[in-house]
């Protein structure tokens, strides 16, 4: 490597190594913040050394060294403080104690110590919230001030839950380890929960007048991928990382250049990306294969691969949809749920049977003021012919949904019943 | 942003020689490196192209159609592999494309290139 890297370059090199810089850390000092603060004073010191000698054949092992380096003088100070306090006389042996200590907790397998670390930061002890928001830092490496703009919150909101999580953390005394045994799988399910939450926040904003924000999208693809990288046998890493991946495939297709919503059915589906499509296809195999087929995941990620694999709008499986939707609700049944399978039946068996199931549904807690259901049954009644009533629930469908460009949606379909 | 990154060939690709045991080693190098770019979640994709030798062109010009075989003259204007990668920024891919081990046995070239994204189209 050559001398005069400049900061930008030492910077990037950082932003690569930061979490699993983190996670080796947290595991020792046993609180994220301290690991945090390590971690930047090893990026300070990178900044100041590689200028003048280039950047070190391991830049990862180096900027851990550094980091370790510093916990030990820490660990020192506090040692000598406390002999001071107490005015114990303690063995200078202890130190060294320490720092073996310190080499021993460092494990031999950074991959363990970057999934302990997501496990942690999504450990359901935290809020959804928060989860979201200290994973996006420590795992995603953003910054705070990214995250909030990402949310739509303020930095100082975002900063205030990273900090509260870290104390949570701290004070439920987690161990930074990949849970093993029947916690396993819950705390799992606590992971992919954050990341499609994240997804989810990118790809169909709740809030403000941008339909997506593929930046938050993105974002939990990646982390979908590092997961998967790094539980290559574990089915429903896959199943998520499937269901995602179809997804945003369709991203450029699903606003117009006004930037009102698409709809599936009339997206330009030259506009899908195939390469996101053949990975989440690829994916979802993969989930199958290791016996995940009936995951909530890999389930709605086959339910996404239906519409990647119709060349056509009309061509759309909805037979198979309606099918993998019966399977669906037993597996993760919710209201949402079940009024998408209401949509379904009606593709696949006409508007009555979609206004049947919906029925059922109408009158669920979880579906109060939720702007699907009268957009769905507008729909329906649309399509039976029965306009009147059609229009009225598309005007209380835009009355409630938050974004703004949905809301111009639904009112056209409103106007578009005469 | 989605990058493409070509190993460019060289005059001993082109010509499909590849020294053992340099090559077993590179390849195992090679491994832990798409290992790598795949935990770190930016991997899309990854493939290696075979010499021109067994390339051919097509020629347009108007109408005109011809097709020219290989070999290729010029062999570090070739591109001998690929991976596209999904990156925050080029200063990732550059930080990323400086930890590959070389990839050829002697002096070689790995360019990068940003593709078009939605912002960037009319």
């Amino acid at each position: 490597m050559s001398a005069g890297e400049t900061h930008q370059a030492i910077e990037a090199i950082f932003r690569i190594e930061q979490a699993r810089l983190i996670a080796g850390l947290a595991r020792v000092v046993r609180d994220v913040d301290r690991a945090e603060e390590l971690a930047q004073d090893a990026l300070v010191i990178a900044l100041s050394e590689w200028p003048a000698t280039g950047v070190p054949a391991n830049p990862g092992a180096w900027l851990m060294t550094a980091a370790k380096r510093r916990a030990i003088d820490a660990i020192r100070r506090d040692k000598m403080r406390a002999r001071k306090h107490e005015e114990i006389a303690r063995d200078q042996d202890d130190v060294s104690d320490d720092a073996d200590a310190i080499e021993r907790a460092m494990g031999d397998d950074p991959g363990d110590e970057l999934l302990g670390l997501i496990f942690t930061a999504c450990h359901p002890v935290l809020s959804a919230d928060a989860r979201a928001a200290l994973t996006l830092r420590v795992v995603g490496g953003l910054t705070t001030d990214e995250i909030a703009r990402a949310f739509l919150s303020s930095e100082a909101t975002i900063a205030q839950r990273i900090v509260r999580a870290k104390k949570t953390i701290a004070k439920a005394g987690l161990d930074f380890e990949v849970p093993r045994g029947a916690d396993r799988a819950a705390r799992l399910s606590s992971v992919l929960e954050v990341i499609y939450l994240i997804f989810n926040e990118g790809y169909a904003a709740t809030a403000g007048d941008d339909l997506v924000r593929p930046g938050l999208a993105l974002e939990a693809q990646r982390l979908g991928r590092m997961l998967a990288g790094l539980m290559p046998e574990t089915a429903e890493v896959f199943g998520l990382l499937a269901l995602m991946e179809i997804q945003a495939s369709r991203l450029a297709a699903r606003t117009g250049p006004d930037g009102a919503v698409v709809p599936l059915p009339m997206q330009n589906r030259a506009r899908w990306d195939p390469l996101l499509i053949r990975r989440g296809l690829d994916a979802l195999a993969r989930a199958e294969a290791l016996g995940g087929k009936d995951g909530p995941y890999a389930l709605q990620a086959a339910l996404a691969a239906c519409h990647a694999r119709a060349r056509n709008a009309a061509d759309t499986d909805w037979r198979r949809i309606a099918a993998l939707y019966d399977r669906l609700r037993s597996v993760m049944p919710s209201p949402v749920v079940e009024l998408n399978r209401a949509v379904a039946h009606s593709m696949a068996f006409g508007p009555e049977a979609g206004l049947r199931l919906v029925d059922e549904i109408a009158d669920a807690d979880a579906l109060r003021d939720y702007a699907p259901l009268p957009a769905a049954r507008g729909d329906f009644l649309f399509r039976a012919g029965r306009l009147a009533e059609a229009r009225a629930e598309f005007e209380a469908a835009a009355r409630l949904t938050r974004n703004l460009a949905e809301a111009a949606f639904l009112r056209a379909r409103a106007d578009a019943c005469g | 942003m989605r990058v493409m990154v070509f190993v460019k060939a060289t005059e001993d690709s082109e010509k499909g020689l590849f020294p053992e045991p340099w090559t077993s080693e590179m390849m195992a190098a090679m491994g832990r490196f798409n290992d790598a770019l795949r935990d770190a979640g930016i991997l899309l994709m990854a493939d290696g192209l075979k010499p021109s030798s067994e390339a051919k062109r097509v020629a347009f010009d108007g109408p005109g159609r011809t097709v020219i075989d290989g070999p290729f003259a010029e062999a570090r204007e070739l591109v001998a592999g690929f991976w596209l990668w999904e990156v925050k920024d080029m200063d990732e891919a550059l930080a990323w494309v400086k930890r590959c081990p070389n990839p050829m046995y002697g002096p070689s070239e790995i360019e990068i290139r940003p593709l078009y994204e939605m912002a960037d189209l009319p």
